[in-house]
């Protein structure tokens, strides 16, 4: 029966935190209460990337889109749009505050710019129902390939395609592909690594949270191609409802005969199993994650003997990120050539000659709109932050953007005009990375932003080997030491010496780009640091430390009235004054924690 | 430690692997749904299953940061203080309930309620700060009133889906 409207409810992580499932419930007890059960139909679909103002419902076929809905609006949402026909306004995206609500969600300018490959089908399909996913094209990649196209065939394509690693490697998938085809023997793998751990990065949860049998359908094919029998997705423990999806979709799969034996009447055979981590950031490295699965110590190995010769047990392995395996089935589909229309470069004889196609990034930090977003390869940064982002939250003012988590840079406002391009990024010292992208703004201290991925890789850092072992951990307590004010000048030159060690002899990329957050920022950001070690000042104010915290005793007397709370707060005893009259902080026992900061209502407090 | 059930779900296990050792992160995984964390004598037992040595399992264990060594609260607060979290406040959220709660990071209350827990990101950057509770459910753009009502919540014995 068809239905004549339907309401997509976000069921990505960010809108289930937000009860959107208790919206999905009300949604229908209200509709059957008004007797429209029969004409409207509610479908819970994948994430839609727009986290920030979750949860989100579309209203299809119309493309309205509602945000930050409570069950307690539901009655009156659906009296109001779906009884009376008015879509309601209150419940709409308002870009700014002058401007009217944009009831369409293509209208608005957070998806106009998008393009998307890897997340087609987001919001528009029920991620746990593989007849929706087929409905929209989905497994007609894999027909092609299997009925009409050889394996080398298929190798080829993605090879044409100019396909590059979306883990962050920008490794060409095609050359990966014929690599491993060439190696002898009967036995190999194909494995999809999903242990996203980059900080401030969430793009592959989103993709098996939306469009879990695209990834399948992309390992089926690349398996087809590579003559494996049996492939693995290791997904970070992490992700539960990805978890949940993407074993829904795997059985779902097996009993449509997509995966098992005699594919498509075919002698085809493969078999996905999924390895679930449990918590090690290192284990997003290749060779740690196969020896994750082997049931050892998350540690890698020298990879002076490649994966695609020797990996998985010992036995050629083509391992590929959950972005660039939902690649595949649109490539196969459409062809290498649509592919290559959209990015940088020319790859025709180069495969390393430009990026192709998109690249989906997770938007976080200080920016207005934050979420997932899919860009065309060779959009600028100020495109991304401004036009999709809506530029900076509170009208503030950018300081840089960080893209690549711990292994990317820092890029300075003045770059904001470079295009997003695998070549491009690693040029100026950052790198695509997987995908994050964080925003910091005039309040974000560059040395404390460098301490905190730092403290994040010597943590994460296997241990295996000498130099990222310890030179991280040596560079942290630099760091940690400009940060309270006992930084020199010449801790600078060495911490840039101890960088460039790291890089050039550690075993693995871990280490390899672990000190790109602090090279990038002392290029950028040379005078910061300066100021920290030569004034033993904080411009941003982050590093509290270096602060004076004093009280503005008329603010406290007057608007304040002496409330005590900055006193109560303070571990050291040192704020002196009576209840109900102006408070002082004793500078000789100030200790400088910034509670009475966090503390005091009425802004009294001053940082110097 | 297990029923028999679950030795022939171990069994069925090993048959998908080339070597008997890739069983041992799912079945480390078994214990812990099922008790909470891993002791010393699941390990010597999970060895004897799999015919792996002692020492090696105890390698793996201490090696992933999600397997827990020491018993868990009813409620295992994981607070992310990573960078899109920290930007927005997830250090503070932690010490917050670090002070209401009276532990530090990796403690459990006396009443065996609560573990906080400090954890690297958790892929809800758009919405942070956030914490996820047991594994499971995720609770996001936190703040130190939801927090109150959260805790009060589970203190009455709030029940996870």
């Amino acid at each position: 029966m068809a239905y004549r409207t339907y309401l997509m409810v976000c069921a990505g992580t960010g809108c289930v935190a937000n009860q959107s499932i208790k919206i999905k419930d009300t949604l229908i007890k209200e509709l059957e209460k008004k007797g429209l059960q029969d004409e409207v139909a509610v479908v819970t679909t994948g994430c839609n990337g727009f986290c920030g103002v979750g949860p989100i419902m579309v209203v299809q076929p119309d493309g309205i889109f509602y945000q930050l809905l409570k069950s307690s609006d539901i009655p009156y949402l659906v009296e109001e749009h779906l009884i009376k026909g008015r879509p309601v306004k209150k419940f709409m995206y308002i870009p700014s505050e002058k401007e009217p609500p944009i009831p369409k969600m293509s209208d608005i300018d957070f998806f106009k710019k998008q393009v998307l490959i890897a997340l087609r089908n987001r919001g528009l399909i029920d991620p746990e129902k593989i007849e929706e996913y087929i409905a929209r094209g989905g497994y007609s990649g894999l027909a092609k390939a299997l009925t009409e196209m050889t394996p080398d065939q298929v190798i080829n394509e993605v090879k044409k395609s100019g396909l590059r690693g979306r883990g962050g490697g920008g490794f060409p998938t095609g050359i990966k592909w014929e690599t491993m085809k060439k190696v002898p023997g009967d036995v190999r793998f194909v494995i999809c690594n999903a242990d996203e751990g980059d900080p401030g990065a969430f793009m592959d949860r989103s993709i098996i949270e939306s469009d879990p049998h695209a990834v399948i359908e992309g390992m089926l094919i690349g398996a087809y191609g590579m003559g494996s029998t049996q492939g693995y997705v290791y997904i970070r423990n992490e992700y539960p409802i990805a978890l949940e999806r993407l074993l829904k979709a795997i059985a779902q799969a097996k009993e449509y005969g997509l995966l098992g034996e005699n594919i498509f009447g075919t002698d085809f055979k493969f078999d996905i199993r999924i390895i679930r981590g449990a918590g090690a950031f290192v284990c997003g490295e290749s060779t740690a994650l196969m020896a994750s699965i082997q049931g050892m110590p998350g540690e890698p190995r020298a990879k002076y003997v490649h994966t695609v010769e020797k990996g998985l047990f010992d036995f050629p392995t083509c391992l590929n990120n959950v972005e660039t395996w939902a690649n595949v089935p649109q490539i196969i589909q459409k062809g290498a050539e649509w592919f290559t229309q959209i990015g940088t470069g020319d790859v025709t004889n180069d495969p390393w000659g430009g990026s192709k196609g998109t690249k989906v990034f997770s938007l976080t930090g200080k920016v207005v709109n934050t979420g997932l977003v899919e860009v065309p390869m060779g959009i600028t940064l100020r495109e991304i932050i401004y036009d999709i982002g809506g530029g900076i939250k509170d009208g503030k003012k950018i300081k840089a953007v960080q893209t690549g988590g711990p292994s990317g840079g820092f890029i300075p406002e003045s770059m904001l005009d470079l295009p997003v391009d695998f070549d491009e990024l690693t040029k100026v010292g950052s790198m695509m990375g997987s995908g994050g992208m964080i925003i910091a703004d005039e309040d974000n201290c560059i040395v404390d932003m460098a301490k905190y991925f730092l403290n994040f890789t010597q943590e994460e850092s296997c241990g295996k080997c000498i130099p990222c072992r310890e030179g991280t951990k040596r560079m942290y307590d630099i760091l940690e030491n400009i940060s309270v004010g006992k930084g020199t000048e010449e801790d600078l030159e060495l911490l840039e010496d101890l960088s460039y060690m790291v890089v050039e002899s550690s075993l693995c990329a871990l280490g390899g780009s672990a000190p790109n957050p602090v090279l990038t920022s002392l290029k950028y950001f040379k005078d910061e640091y300066l100021t920290h070690v030569r004034e033993k000042k904080c411009p941003a104010k982050a590093c509290r430390q270096l602060n004076v915290y004093t009280i503005d005793e008329e603010i406290c007397a007057t608007v304040g009235h002496g409330c005590d709370l900055c006193k109560k707060s303070c571990p050291d005893f040192a704020i002196f004054g009576e209840t109900k009259k102006a408070h002082h902080i004793d500078q000789m026992k100030c200790h400088k924690c910034g509670a009475c900061y966090d503390a005091c209502n009425f802004k009294a407090i001053k940082v110097e | 430690m297990f029923d028999e059930n679950e030795l022939k779900k171990i069994e069925e296990l090993k048959r998908h692997y080339p070597q008997g050792k890739a069983v041992l992160l799912p079945v480390l995984w078994m214990i812990q749904e099922k008790y909470g964390w891993i002791s010393t004598d699941s390990m010597k037992f999970a060895g004897d299953l799999l015919g792996i040595p002692y020492e090696h399992i105890l390698g793996v264990v201490s090696f992933y940061t999600m397997f827990n060594e020491h018993p868990v609260g009813k409620y295992n607060l994981q607070v992310c203080t990573n960078v899109a979290c920290m930007l927005r406040g997830g250090y503070e959220l932690f010490k917050y309930i670090s002070d209401k709660l009276g532990i530090n990071n990796k403690e459990t209350t006396s009443d065996g309620m609560f573990t906080i827990e400090e954890v690297e990101c958790l892929g809800s950057c758009a919405t942070a700060p956030m914490m996820q509770v047991n594994n499971k459910e995720y609770y996001e753009n936190l703040t130190t009133e939801k927090i109150d009502d959260l805790i009060k919540d589970f203190q009455n014995n709030h029940k996870l889906t």
